[in-house]
């Protein structure tokens, strides 16, 4: 199985087929999850506010965002104040386009580096904190979608091996061991 | 491996509904009253995110050294929340979209 190292050249990783693909396909759902990026379009920010452009900020008429109906975006971009929804969507307003973005661009920065029929790579610090941010992007989404908590790893083991949640947890937890051994190799350098 | 399963990241339904009642607003609270209180971040316990990389968020986005990273870590683990961070509103706010960044499930308020 797959895993990071930390080697005299950086972070290397290998992945087999398999396990490049599976990420792939998750890495792509994540994408679409996330994307597009609401707010203006680049092209024309040279027009607008140098400091509106530099912002991200979107119409000040309009209705503030709320927090995202979908429980896996609700996770992914969260609210800022526990118990104050007024503050919360006006910091949501300003930092909500940049957060989606952020995590856009690494998760579309690992699909760009994936090897397609698995293979050995090698990271430098920039290519690694995307990897460790998509990585936890994944597991944030698919465990919110699988409703995992902290007795989840405890309940893998009474369900039957061949049952769609099984194999799904399977996924989760080979996520999570996967990110284990990335921070590890990252504390090492 | 075993041969992969399907897994749904997107939800089921592409059109999204609401059927929620149109959301009370409190009165917005003067955030003045007490200018001396300083603004805190606080991180809250969630069931994914990796112990290990919780320490290693704190380390890089604040500075912190690995043994207060990890006690600020355990604290988060044990009893729910911990405050990571303290200073102005805008510096939180600031703190806070990192840790959004990184994934961590974090607010602020006022002391």
């Amino acid at each position: 199985m797959g895993r990071f190292r930390r080697t005299r050249r950086g972070v290397e990783l290998r992945l087999d087929a398999a396990e490049a693909e599976m990420l792939r396909q998750l890495l792509t759902e994540l994408t679409e999850l996330l994307g597009p990026v609401d707010g203006p379009p680049a092209a024309d920010s040279a027009a607008r506010d140098p400091l509106e452009a530099m912002v991200g900020m979107a119409d000040p008429a309009s209705p503030p965002p709320e927090l995202p109906v979908d429980p896996v975006l609700a996770r992914l971009l969260p609210d800022g104040y526990r118990d104050d929804p007024v503050a919360a969507a006006e910091l949501r307003r300003y930092t909500e386009p940049e957060l989606r973005r952020e995590k856009l661009a690494a998760a579309k920065a690992v699909l760009a580096a994936l090897p397609a029929t698995g293979g050995r790579l090698t990271l430098d610090t920039a290519a690694a904190g995307c990897w460790l941010g998509a990585l936890n992007d994944l597991r944030l989404a698919l465990g919110t979608r699988l409703e995992v908590t902290e007795d989840t790893y405890a309940e893998l083991d009474r369900l039957p091996e061949d049952s769609p949640q099984a194999a799904a947890l399977g996924i989760f937890a080979w996520l999570g061991w996967l990110q284990e051994t990335l921070v590890a190799a990252l504390a090492r350098g | 491996m075993r041969a992969a399963p399907v897994l749904r990241l997107a939800p089921t339904f592409a059109t999204k509904v609401t059927i929620a009642p149109e959301r009370v607003r409190e009165p917005i609270q003067d955030e003045d009253v007490a200018p001396d209180r300083p603004w805190v971040t606080i991180v809250w316990n969630d069931p994914v995110n990796l112990m290990s990389y919780v320490t290693y968020v704190f380390q890089q986005l604040f500075g912190y050294s690995r043994q207060k990273a990890t006690a600020l870590m355990l604290d988060v683990h044990h009893k729910g929340r911990a405050v990571v961070s303290s200073g102005t509103r805008e510096q939180m706010e600031h703190d806070v979209a990192r840790l959004h960044v990184a994934g961590l499930w974090a607010t602020l308020a006022q002391d």
